[in-house]
């Protein structure tokens, strides 16, 4: 028996309880769709692999600072091995040298995954429009959302990575290995 | 030991093989053949009055219109505890741009003739190991001479008539050749 | 008892002669945490002993050089800024005064001043980054978690002069675009208060920490014989023993006016190089209020200024050229190169926060340069980077990296 001699309280202004997906209740019963519980589930835990490269990594690690929380946003644990990631976030300039490296590192990843080009030199090649840099990676893997700038501020790439949970939520768990999809990644070369 | 004292030791050492002087905004500026670049070096690093021990900046610049001697090396030594830098250049023609290494006398210039390699086709004879240091291995040509343009000429989404950049790379500024 | 199944061999293909090899070869390639920055080490290790390394580098190249040939000469600042990026102003700063040297302009000494405060809250940036990535590589995440907060501090700082974090684009040739605000004075006034209580408990946390002095106390450690050999410069020269500083040797914008000290080092090891860049922190602090004292004692006309007068460099204000003809037409001259550049070269050097940041500035008189080359300190001593670690762990190789302050923008320019 447990005495409780603090009067428990509960906070009822609890978040999931708004975004709780509608479906059908009863006692000790909840029915919905699969799909809204998995995405739910995605979003809200997403494991991202910061490939920083250049400036927009300093804003990065600003952005993972104590001002501009990213944590909150369940991406507590920055993994840096593709294999055990969902979030892959491109930060700075893609040089042609680094090209192959990064198609590997996109290669390793496992499905699900997403790709967030942050800054003005993933999404198009930037500032710089030069025989050495890679205008844009998504010359070589397919990406998700840009986030532009140079460097974005925290908020921004806050921004992209509430618009990658966005996506996360309303994929579909058939995507994956529908055709249209892997024709995309046929498209760039990735079996 | 100041800028004119330094370059009578100079002369008087070296003689004809130096073709001239110039001072500016106070560092002496010699140009010389470039068969003596090392002897020059080490005179300036072994001499005690002189003791240039010190190598600041190596880098090479590129004039297309001075026949036989295009490309031209360039070194900066320093002086410590004088606080004294002076300056070598040295003119190799672009179809043969050979000059000796460095590397046995300051380790600095390790990457730095590797840079010059990799931007302007400098051969540096016995240099342990000279490959490209900043592009890709597979780059065949030396992109910072003037005649090669600087945007990559494969790209698809840029529309150099819409940039302001069509056709010709001189950008008013100098005449290239070709 | 069951049958005992006979081992199968040649699922596995070794290379030739692997079995026979004593070491391994390991890349430390250039996606790897600990790495700050895309550099590539191919090491040869016997256990965790390195016994070679060949590092690779050239994964962020973007052609800095080649770019300033095509662009004028204000529109090279912003290149200069994605050079060292944790600590852009005096990249700029360094642009800038190569530039006045190169032409002949004076800047007044209000200017000066705040010139140099923005270079020491530069250079403070940069080092709180270091130091505290170092705390995060030994494992003690929390020291990096509280100077960062004084770090978004001064991003605040820049924001209020220039209205950028990070990639800053300060200043102009001949001065600033504006004078600093009362809010911007209100913040620099507040860290200058702030600050020291902070840096103390982040020194007290490493500094007589006998788990970081045993991480980092001779490791990664060169002579001073060795280090001027290799064409080191810098904090990294410094904790090696010499004590070579450019504000001290060629002083520009007014800094032999100021009274600090230089710290040195013996050992050239890791730890020296940490103490070393925590000490300068407390020099730039006491640079910074004595550069607030003395703009507060200037008078007169002095007290007012914060750009030279030089028309055909320094762009003049917008409410000027939509009322005045002379503006209009330096505005026009200015824009579309009309302005008489001086025919020659310069080499002027700044102490950048990792070394001696050279820029050496070949002009043949059109409007933008016929060459321009960075000295990058970076670059200069990464080449030092085999000698130091070979004999040591892996883990003294990350440890040494990061004491090094490698930038990967000032590595490839």
């Amino acid at each position: 028996m447990i005495h409780n001699k603090r009067p428990v309280t509960h906070n009822t202004n609890v978040k999931v309880i708004d975004e709780l997906p509608d479906g059908y209740q009863g006692e000790g019963f909840m029915a919905m769709q699969l799909s809204k519980v998995v995405g739910l589930a995605r979003k809200n835990s997403i494991w991202p692999l910061p490939f920083a490269t250049s400036c927009c990594g300093i804003e990065f690690m600003a952005t993972m600072g104590s001002k501009y929380d990213l944590a909150r946003f369940g991406s507590e644990r920055l993994a840096f091995t593709p294999r055990q990631c969902d979030l892959l976030m491109v930060m700075g300039t893609i040089s042609k040298k680094m090209a192959p490296v990064l198609k590997q590192v996109y290669i390793q990843m496992a499905e699900p995954r997403w790709v967030i080009a942050v800054g003005a030199c993933a999404s198009s090649g930037g500032i710089f429009d030069t025989y050495s840099v890679l205008q844009g990676i998504d010359e070589v893997i397919p990406v998700d959302v840009y986030v532009p700038g140079c460097p974005p501020r925290p908020e921004g790439i806050i921004e992209g990575v509430m618009r990658i949970q966005e996506l996360v939520e309303t994929e579909s768990v058939r995507r994956r290995s529908s055709p249209e999809y892997q024709e995309l990644l046929t498209s760039y070369g990735i079996k | 030991m100041d800028n004119t004292n330094l370059q009578e030791r100079l002369v008087q050492k070296f003689g004809e093989q130096i073709f001239g002087f110039e001072e500016n905004f106070g560092i002496l500026k010699l140009y010389a053949d470039k068969n003596i670049n090392l002897k020059i070096m080490q005179f300036l690093y072994d001499e005690e009055d002189l003791a240039f021990r010190f190598l600041t900046d190596l880098t090479a610049v590129h004039y297309p219109n001075q026949e036989g001697a295009e490309l031209e090396v360039t070194y900066l030594m320093y002086n410590m505890y004088r606080n004294q830098h002076i300056r070598l250049n040295f003119g190799l023609d672009i179809n043969q741009p050979d000059i000796f290494t460095a590397t046995k006398l300051f380790e600095t210039s390790n990457w730095l003739e590797r840079e010059c390699y990799d931007f302007y086709g400098v051969n540096f004879v016995g240099h342990p190991n000279l490959i490209r240091v900043m592009n890709v291995d597979e780059m065949d040509y030396h992109p910072l001479r003037k005649e090669f343009p600087l945007e990559d000429q494969t790209r698809r989404d840029k529309d150099d008539e819409m940039f302001g950049r069509g056709g010709d790379f001189s950008y008013g500024n100098m005449n290239i050749k070709g | 008892m069951g049958k005992v199944k006979s081992k199968k061999k040649g699922n596995i293909n070794l290379p030739e002669g692997s079995l026979e090899k004593k070491t391994i070869t390991l890349n430390l390639g250039p996606t790897h945490p600990a790495t700050h920055g895309v550099f590539q080490n191919i090491l040869e290790i016997d256990g965790e002993i390195i016994k070679s390394a060949v590092p690779t580098v050239g994964y962020i190249h973007r052609a800095f050089e080649k770019i300033a040939e095509r662009r004028p000469l204000y529109q090279i600042t912003p290149l200069t800024d994605r050079l060292n990026y944790c600590s852009a102003p005096l990249n700029n700063l360094g642009w800038h005064m190569t530039v006045e040297k190169f032409v002949g302009i004076e800047v007044p000494k209000r200017a000066s001043y705040m010139r140099v405060i923005i270079m020491e809250l530069a250079r403070i940036a940069d080092h709180i980054v270091c130091n505290s990535i170092m705390g995060v590589d030994t494992g003690a995440f929390t020291g990096f978690l509280y100077m960062m907060k004084y770090r978004e501090l001064i991003y605040e700082i820049y924001e209020e002069i220039c209205g950028s974090r990070l990639t800053t684009n300060i200043g102009r040739i001949g001065g600033f675009e504006r004078d600093f605000t009362e809010a911007a004075w209100e913040k620099i006034n507040k860290l200058v208060t702030e600050f020291p209580d902070v840096l103390t408990e982040f020194e007290n946390l490493f500094v007589r920490n006998r788990i970081f002095m045993d991480r980092t106390q001779g490791v990664g450690g060169i002579s001073a014989e060795r280090a001027l050999n290799y064409g080191f410069t810098g904090p990294n020269l410094r904790a090696a023993g010499v004590d070579y500083d450019v504000r001290i040797a060629k002083p520009y914008s007014r800094y032999d006016e100021f009274e600090f000290d230089i710290p040195v080092g013996t050992t050239g090891d890791c730890y020296d190089r940490f103490q070393v860049r925590g000490q300068e922190m407390w020099q730039s602090l006491s640079i910074i209020k004595q550069a607030l004292a003395k703009i507060d004692a200037l008078e007169g006309e002095e007290a007012t200024l914060y750009h030279a007068d030089a028309p055909d460099f320094y762009l003049p204000l917008k409410k000027d050229v939509y009322t005045k003809m002379e503006a209009l037409i330096y505005h026009f001259k200015i824009i579309m190169g009309e302005v008489e550049m001086p025919v020659g070269e310069i080499y002027n050097s700044i102490e950048g926060a990792n070394g001696e940041l050279g820029y050496y500035l070949v002009s043949d008189g059109g409007r933008s340069p016929y060459r321009l080359h960075f000295r990058r300190p970076c670059f200069i001593y990464y080449q030092a980077y085999p000698e130091l670690i070979v004999g040591g762990m892996i883990s003294d190789a990350i440890i040494t990296m990061s004491s090094l302050n490698l930038i990967a923008g000032e590595l490839d320019a």
